[in-house]
């Protein structure tokens, strides 16, 4: 699903198939895509048309804004810029390097901003059509319990992708115009060239977006339990908060790794000459065992959820 | 993922499809709706529909009735495989629901418990996504489909505003069009013409009977017993969860007889001669004398009016309401059973 068929907002998605001739019969293989590919079209339309997906998606776009600004008028007084507290290794170098605004902002949303818009579109996913008496008409279509779900996730995880290249982009786009751009010295102390730098970022970005898949899961579950967008909205984001603060406290330390936020800024150690993987296998290794449980917990749950609203 | 058979994209022969799906179990049994002992109690404990053995037979305008709260909607919920039932069986279209929903459905249009729309998309795209959520829908005819359907109940003009701008009565007739996007051979329809304007409303009427005349069969929830009475072949009665009675609509208005009505500027003469010939429960209120009529010849009572010097001004037998045979099935009282 490309970039420009979500944003089209205007064309209906579903009927831009290629013309295919009246005798010729559809093949076997294109039914099956259809199958699942109308629906996860128009779900994409359908979700990146709400002003709330453009509203949320201004916030992120916005925060490097904030970033790169904050830190151009700090250096402009004179004064060096000192360590801040997301990605400290990353915010001294933007001075030199506009691409440290991209670490910096991702390292900035991935905390809370990012995780809490995927706890909206996820809580909102099932609960949401719940709520608005919708989720009995696509049931009644048919378009079956498992598709739906299906459906409904596929988008979520398309919107960690887009949500956190519209970070990466927007800090990168400030980068380039608030700062110089060049070759940049990796936490290693090596240099790598800007085309270099720029795989890795594009690199990070990625590993955020799959950062996001265990919180994608949980609200999908949580959405799968009530039948108040809001209430599936609120429990997911309140979840995220939680366990933000549980992974602080020093006494629980024996459950941290189990927490699906306690790996997330190991997306730095790609930065490292060489990388260092172990915690960012660990990282995705969590995301996975999350997407699993809390998957299967959603389908179960759907499955045999009473439809009455 | 098992495909189900009746994917055909071609409608006409995914009717045949599941037809041909279905034929192996209805065959000796026209019946496109059937429960067996179906029986609903909510997690909260509420019996909703107890015992209920519904036989809609094909090709008929069902009317389903009853008092608010008697379990229509629940058991509109159970057929749509929405709800799991607690007990019993329904088979819709000859298969088991909710086992079946993949198949039976795409032959089904349904509008359950009034519309539901997305407000931000406009009337068109709501169709447009409730049709792409259909397997069996056909991508390359949605657009046109989608047109008819808006077509057939009047929003062809209305169809880009936004769903959230539009009206209850046009909000009912784009959850009517949702219905209407593919051929159906069922039509499941729990209060079609809530908040519809008169027009609206025969316009349904007039559509419920070029359908059912197509050989779409109509299962239809309404409080509008003048409204059943004119479209309906068949009708059942629920009231507290349990199925009163069911048959054609003809027998269920004829339980309950007609009554003989003069209108005579003499209403005592008219009553006396009325009792002469044999008429029970003759009741005077000013000008209108009304009796329950006497067996046989009708003309034999004008007569010994005529001839008895009363003046006629009008004589008839008025028919007995579906409202009648519905109040005398359920009862007088206006408070919803708990
Ligand atoms: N989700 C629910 N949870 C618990 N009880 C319910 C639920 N939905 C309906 N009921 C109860 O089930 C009974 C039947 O309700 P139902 O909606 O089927 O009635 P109905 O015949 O459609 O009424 P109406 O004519 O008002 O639409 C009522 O007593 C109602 O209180
Ligand atoms: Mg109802």
């Amino acid at each position: 699903m490309s970039q420009a068929d979500v944003k089209g907002r205007g064309a209906v998605s579903d009927v831009r198939l290629p013309p295919r001739g009246r005798d010729q019969p559809p093949q076997p293989a294109s039914r099956r895509t259809t199958f699942y590919g109308t629906l996860f079209r128009n779900e994409l339309h359908t979700t990146f048309r709400r002003w709330r997906t453009l509203a949320l998606l201004a916030v992120l776009a916005a925060v490097p804004i904030l970033v790169g600004i904050a830190v151009k008028i700090e250096t402009g007084d004179g004064s060096s810029t000192t360590g801040g507290g997301g990605g400290p290794a990353f915010i001294s170098q933007i001075t030199n390097n506009g691409l440290f605004l991209v670490f910096t902002a991702l390292a900035a949303t991935l905390p809370f901003f990012l995780p809490m818009s995927i706890g909206v579109i996820a809580g909102d996913a099932i609960a949401g059509e719940a709520n608005a008496g919708t989720l009995r008409y696509l049931l009644v279509a048919p378009a079956g319990r498992t598709r739906l779900l299906l459906t409904k996730y596929a988008t979520v995880m398309t919107f960690c992708l887009v949500a956190t290249l519209v970070v990466a982009v927007s800090a990168l786009t400030v980068g380039a115009v608030l700062f110089p751009l060049g070759d940049l010295t990796t936490i290693s102390g090596t240099q790598i060239t800007f085309a270099e730098g720029l795989g890795r970022a594009l690199l990070i970005a990625l590993v955020v977006a799959a950062s996001l898949t265990g919180v994608a899961a949980l609200g999908l579950f949580v959405s799968t339990l009530t039948n108040s967008g809001i209430a599936a909205m609120a429990t997911t984001v309140g979840l995220l908060i939680t366990v933000q603060i549980l992974d602080q406290i020093p006494q629980l330390h024996a459950l941290q790794p189990y927490f699906f936020s306690h790996y997330w800024l190991s997306f730095a150690d790609l930065m490292r000459e060489p990388v260092y993987w172990d915690d960012l296998v660990k990282n995705l290794g969590l995301q996975a065992l999350y997407a699993a449980v809390f998957g299967s917990a959603a389908w179960a749950r759907f499955l045999a959820k009473d439809i009455t609203t | 993922m098992d495909q189900p058979s009746a994917t055909d994209p071609d409608p006409e022969g995914s009717g045949d499809g599941a037809g041909g799906d279905a034929g192996g179990d209805e065959s000796g049994d026209e019946s496109v709706i059937r429960t067996r002992a179906l029986t609903k109690r909510y997690r909260g404990g509420q019996l909703a529909v107890d015992g209920l053995d519904l036989t809609v037979p094909a090709g008929s305008v069902f009317g389903f009735l009853g008092p608010n709260g008697s379990g229509k909607t629940t058991t509109i919920r159970m057929l749509m495989g929405l709800i799991e039932p607690t007990s019993g069986t329904a088979r819709v279209l000859g298969r088991p629901m909710p086992r079946a929903a993949r198949t039976v459905l795409p032959h089904v249009g349904a509008l359950i418990e009034g519309p539901a729309l997305y407000g931000f998309l406009s009337g068109r795209d709501n169709l447009v996504r409730y049709d792409a959520a259909d397997p069996t829908a056909d991508p390359r005819t949605r657009n046109t489909r989608v047109a008819a359907a808006l077509d057939r109940v009047g929003l062809a003009a209305a169809a880009g505003k936004k769903a959230k701008a539009y009206s209850l009565g046009m909000k009912q007739r784009l959850g009517l069009a949702a219905a209407l996007l593919q051929p159906r051979r069922l039509l499941v329809l729990d209060e079609p013409t809530n908040g519809l304007d008169p027009q609206g409303m025969r316009e349904i009427r007039s559509l419920v009977r070029e359908l059912a005349s197509d050989g779409t069969t109509v299962f239809l929830s309404s409080h509008l017993l003048d409204e059943i009475e004119q479209v309906c072949t068949h009708a059942a009665v629920m009231a507290q969860g349990r199925l009163i009675t069911q048959g054609l609509v003809a027998d269920l208005a004829a339980g309950t007889r007609g009554r003989l009505v003069v209108t005579t500027p003499d209403p005592a003469d008219a009553a006396r001669v009325l009792k002469e010939q044999g008429a029970g429960d003759v009741v005077v209120a000013e000008d209108r004398v009304t009796a329950d009529p006497p067996d046989g010849e009708l003309a034999d009572i004008t007569m010994a009016l005529v001839t008895a010097g009363v003046r006629v001004r009008g004589f008839g037998v008025e028919r007995a309401s579906l409202e009648d045979a519905f109040v005398a099935l359920t009862g007088e009282g206006f408070d919803v059973a708990g």
